[in-house]
């Protein structure tokens, strides 16, 4: 009867909340840490990019990543930025330090949205001035590839400007050899098991494969056993836990942070 | 637990009630009791941070005055209102307890977005003043402030989706059941209206992209 009701909590668990996670459908996927749905960076900077970016996460662990799209649809570019930040769940959970540079060609708009967790490095007045002295003159040029090379410089300069509470954020944030969910999910159960399963295995096997010594009392691999008289402990633990699966290995993911609008915005 | 107390003593001679049970302990595990009591602090964290956010921008205001008249000391209406709606926006302060009371949090309102529209007027009167756009001061408060209004406008959303979820646990089937049974003392939360919240502009929409 347990069983059957965790069944059937599971089922109505996901029959409430399974509908809640397919939104969303109008943001673009985050297909790499440049995604130029908008075509306006050439190729050599793309992977020079996207190599810069790798280089910065591995030591830091904070995650940047430039996007371009090619219209905003009419809405501003702060709440769509924000979204698409949220939505690409940009930095370590942690440590909510994930940036997100964001480019609108047909609204002649940028934004730099910084994760909750960065906000006092990376400044407002930092994002600014790098979007009024880096981005807008050589937006207005036409040379986006520069304009946003120069951006992402200037914004990992920033980040290094504080090295030690860059490298601890890094060391807090090194990538585990072993999936840690997965071993403390691992001995969890095997405690229980041993728990579980030894307390039964102690009182049933020794009748059976023991020698008796006297009423209720078995000797069994050179333990004596007296199933009967220990008053057997009903009850335990309810329910199991949930483990979130990390999504390993393979292509670029989002670690889980969020932003509250900080950074700033500019036009050309 | 509870669900353990009640389910182990059973015998199975009384089928109906084991069946009984056995439908109505998911509900109770599937819909929880702790839906309610989580959404609500949920809206209650969120508050806080729009109060935060608000805060924020009221610290930075009296740095901003002072430059500004530093170099455009004759507006000085534009000043006064700006530390007047100032004034009046710290008066009013809505906890959590009074997130309940719709009057509260429209005053609350209302003060804010007194604020909002004075300090407005008072970058726009700066424009004329190449002086002050230069002033390297100005410029850091500008962007603090910009930035600033922009996590108010974030804050706001997430109260306002905050607020929209816990009033649904309240009002919807199953966790309407405890609202009903147990927690009779929540109330819904007051929201913000949506024409005071400027961040969604209007959508040109021809039927062909699903809004978000």
């Amino acid at each position: 009867m347990r069983r059957n009701a965790n069944l059937s909590a599971l089922l109505a668990f996901l029959t409430v909340f399974l509908p809640l996670t397919a939104f969303a459908a109008d943001l673009p996927a985050l297909t790499g840490r440049v995604v130029d749905n908008a075509g306006i960076i050439d190729a050599g900077t793309e992977a020079a990019l996207t190599q810069k970016l790798a280089d910065f996460e591995t030591k830091g662990s904070d995650q940047i990543v430039v996007a371009t799209i090619p219209s905003l649809d009419g809405e501003e570019i702060e709440p769509y930025a924000n979204r698409l930040f949220r939505f690409w769940k940009l930095g370590q959970a942690k440590e909510n330090n994930g940036v997100l540079l964001l480019v609108a060609p047909n609204d002649r708009k940028m934004r730099i949205e910084v994760g909750y967790g960065l906000e006092g490095t990376l400044t407002d007045l930092h994002t600014k001035l790098i979007i009024e002295n880096d981005m807008v003159p050589a937006f207005r040029a036409g040379d986006f590839s520069g304009g946003i090379d120069k951006a992402v410089d200037d914004m990992i300069m920033v980040l290094k400007g504080n090295p030690e509470e860059l490298e601890a954020r890094g060391e807090r944030n090194q990538q585990p050899p072993v999936n840690t969910d997965d071993l403390v999910f691992t001995l969890f159960i095997t405690i229980w098991a041993v728990i579980f399963f030894g307390g039964m295995a102690a009182s049933i096997l020794p009748p059976i494969f023991g020698q008796k010594l006297g009423a209720g009392r078995y000797r069994w691999l050179g333990m004596t056993f007296e199933p009967g008289r220990r008053s057997s402990s009903s009850g335990g633990s309810s329910g199991g836990g949930w483990s979130s699966g990390s999504s390993g290995g393979g292509g670029f993911s989002g670690g889980g942070g969020s932003s509250g609008g900080g950074g700033s915005s500019g036009s050309w | 637990m509870f669900a353990q107390r009640l389910a182990s003593p059973f015998p199975f001679r009384s089928l109906p009630a084991v069946l009984m049970v056995a439908f109505v302990l998911p509900l109770l595990a599937g819909c929880g009791y702790n839906t309610i009591p989580t959404a609500e602090e949920n809206a209650k964290a969120a508050w806080s941070e729009v109060l935060n956010q608000y805060q924020r921008r009221s610290d930075l205001i009296p740095n901003l005055v002072e430059t500004v008249k530093g170099y455009a000391s004759h507006e000085k209406d534009t000043l006064d209102a700006v530390v007047e709606a100032r004034a009046k926006a710290t008066q009013i302060t809505v906890t959590p307890e009074t997130l309940k009371d719709p009057e509260a949090l429209k005053k609350f309102q209302d003060a804010q977005s007194g604020l909002t529209s004075a300090l407005s007027r008072l970058i726009a009167v700066s424009e004329a003043y190449p002086d002050l756009k230069a002033n390297q001061n100005f410029l850091a408060l500008q962007a603090q402030l910009e930035g600033t209004e922009n996590r108010i406008a974030v804050a706001r959303r997430d109260y306002i989706l905050a607020v929209k979820d816990y009033n649904l646990t309240l009002k919807t089937f199953p966790s309407v059941l405890w609202a009903t049974f147990w927690f009779r003392s929540n109330e819904p939360y007051a929201n913000f209206t949506v024409d005071e919240d400027k961040m969604q502009p209007p959508k040109v929409d021809f039927g062909t992209k699903q809004g978000g």
